[in-house]
């Protein structure tokens, strides 16, 4: 290493560490805060450790608020399907535009390239309006079903089988398993880092969308938690250690599949290039 | 053995046809055909009390929008806080990954922390922020300490948009960061052990090397971060609680959409700004597709 180079380390430490520090004080600044009593907050006290540590905000959130716990409840239902379908749904058709040659396949493959570069926004209303139609409002299916599928994790999982060996198809195919067969036992199986990735994606996604919640779900049982912090929030105008607490209870899935997941990220990050 | 060959066929496109039949009926009815039913919506004015009807209304609904005042401001702060937000995130993300692609101890743990307000729904990262901003907060709290001005950041319409900037900027800089982090590791050693032979400093190598090899990774990186402002909805709609205030300060295109959509239920009007939105940004990503690969074949 030269030596600039080595006269720079110092600085360079100093400026991640800086840096660490302004990502991570939001965050303890809001879990020191789901820690603090009323009081504690009102007077104003600037201190990251909370005087007297307490569990309460916690559980008032859980026992006073009833549709607390079913917001929570709403929105795992709704990630853990979505999740659940894209994987099944994006890696079968994914598979399908890699491997198998049938009439069409050119023009939805392309097709599809063409999807993900329509922005959301455009779909919002005529999807509002289709779900309405098809009297679908205030239910999990009227989120669960439209994001069941996604263009840009099809073309991934495609991308994927592309560089996939063909030897091991074959070879489950000279034993008698037929396409369906060879896809469940042997290819699935093997695709467990894209799937990985995926997960991570369309898990947070799911998790934290907002705007589908907002305008397909108007029946407060029907809430998702991220519709319920905001209705919480103007519940509990300035009682930001309620406040704290649920968005700290909201943040941890996501944080715990991130944490899990974590070394599928960066090459699913580079993948997909933006959420 | 003909036979046989083309009972092989009509089975390979049985099979192919069941593998994408979930995505074809998913995507199709809840993405070609709102496509259509956009389009269709924005020539027509919709009403929704009662039976929905339609009355078809050609380019009525785009020629309103010449007049519509809270569409400029609209744009306004969309081109204000572009012009403020693209390059800050774009610099930032560009110095940490740089910083981040250096031999460094405990790299991974740095790159995992950073990347966590990336990972945090928008909702809670709003309520972080709106509790950081409120009057007795945090923010004014240390500005105060080192002597500054304090701000109502919520409730001044001249700081409310700035404190959507500040979020984002700390939000959206690390995913940018890990899309550069990539691209520098495809940068390769060679040329930078070259340039040590011809004598090229730090930053030397970092002007001449680095920053020309990133330039189709920029070139997206902005684009994405233009195209995310245009999309900017989550943040401004819970910060005002739906209403684009204070004083319009924090209105975007889709709050805008939103509110023409679901309070004022103008759903023709509302589907004609979708889709002027919808135009602009295909049209930026087409231009950068296109300039993308044109870098890629040279």
């Amino acid at each position: 290493m030269s030596r600039a180079a080595k006269r720079l380390k110092p600085l360079v430490y100093v400026i991640l560490g800086i840096y660490a520090v302004i990502t991570f004080v939001p965050f303890l600044w809001a879990l020191s805060a789901s820690f603090k009593s009323m009081p504690e907050i009102v007077s104003g006290g600037m201190h990251i450790i909370p005087k007297h540590f307490t569990f309460d905000n916690y559980r008032t959130i859980f026992r006073q608020e009833p549709l607390f716990t079913r917001w929570f409840l709403n929105s795992a239902i709704i990630a853990l399907s979505v999740t659940a379908f894209n994987l099944l749904f994006n890696s079968m058709a994914g598979y399908a535009l890699a491997r198998i040659k049938f009439p069409g396949s050119t023009l939805m493959f392309y097709s599809i390239l063409g999807m993900i570069m329509i922005p959301g926004q455009l779909t919002i209303i005529p999807s509002y309006l289709i779900i309405k139609e098809l009297g679908w409002l205030n239910s999990y299916q009227a989120i669960i079903v439209p994001m069941a599928a996604q263009a840009t994790y099809i073309f991934m999982m495609r991308q994927f089988f592309i560089n996939f060996p063909r030897e091991l198809e074959e070879a489950s195919q000279l034993d008698g398993l037929g396409r369906f067969g060879t896809f469940f036992r042997v290819v699935l199986p093997l695709a467990k880092p894209a799937l990985a990735a995926q997960t991570i994606f369309i898990f947070m996604g799911a998790w934290n969308e907002f705007l589908k919640p907002l305008m397909l779900m108007s029946d407060k049982a029907m809430f998702t938690l991220s519709i319920g912090l905001n209705t919480f929030k103007g519940q509990y105008i300035s009682f930001w250690n309620y406040i704290m607490a649920a968005s700290i209870i909201m943040t941890l899935p996501a944080l715990l599949i991130y944490i899990f997941f974590n070394r599928f990220f960066v090459q699913g990050v580079t993948f997909t290039g933006s959420k | 053995m003909s036979k046989r060959a083309g009972n092989n066929r009509l089975r390979e496109a049985a099979a192919g046809y069941g593998f994408m039949s979930p995505a074809i009926l998913i995507l199709g009815c809840f993405l070609l055909l709102p496509i259509l039913y956009a389009i269709f919506l924005s020539v027509h004015k919709v009403n929704l009390l009662g039976e929905v009807s339609y009355k078809f209304t050609g380019t009525a609904n785009f020629e309103r929008m010449i007049d519509d005042q809270r569409l400029w401001i609209a744009l306004r702060n969309t081109a204000r806080y572009a012009l403020i937000v693209v390059p800050s995130q774009t610099i930032l993300a560009l110095v940490l990954a740089s910083i981040l692609n250096m031999k460094i101890r405990f790299r991974n743990f740095f790159r995992v922390a950073y990347y966590l307000p990336t990972v945090t729904s928008s909702a809670v990262l709003v309520l972080i922020f709106m509790w950081i901003y409120n009057t007795n907060g945090l923010l004014n709290f240390l500005l105060e300490k080192v002597g500054l001005p304090t701000y109502n950041w919520l409730g001044d319409p001249s700081v409310a948009l700035a404190g959507i900037m500040i979020m984002n900027i700390w939000s959206t800089a690390p995913l940018f960061m890990v899309i550069y982090l990539a691209a520098l590791q495809d940068i390769p050693q060679s040329q930078y052990e070259a340039a040590e032979i011809d004598g090229a400093g730090v930053w030397q190598k970092f002007w001449r090397i680095t920053v020309p090899q990133l330039k189709p990774v920029t070139f997206y990186v902005v684009v994405m971060g233009i195209i995310g402002t245009f999309q900017l909805f989550d943040q401004s709609y819970i910060f005002s609680a739906g209403s684009g205030g204070p004083n319009n300060a924090t209105l975007t295109m889709v709050l805008l959409i939103y509110q023409y959509a679901f309070k004022n239920l103008d759903m023709g009007y509302a589907s004609a700004l979708a889709f002027m939105l919808a135009v602009v940004i295909m049209l930026i990503t087409v231009i950068q597709r296109f300039f993308f690969r044109e870098e890629k074949l040279n």
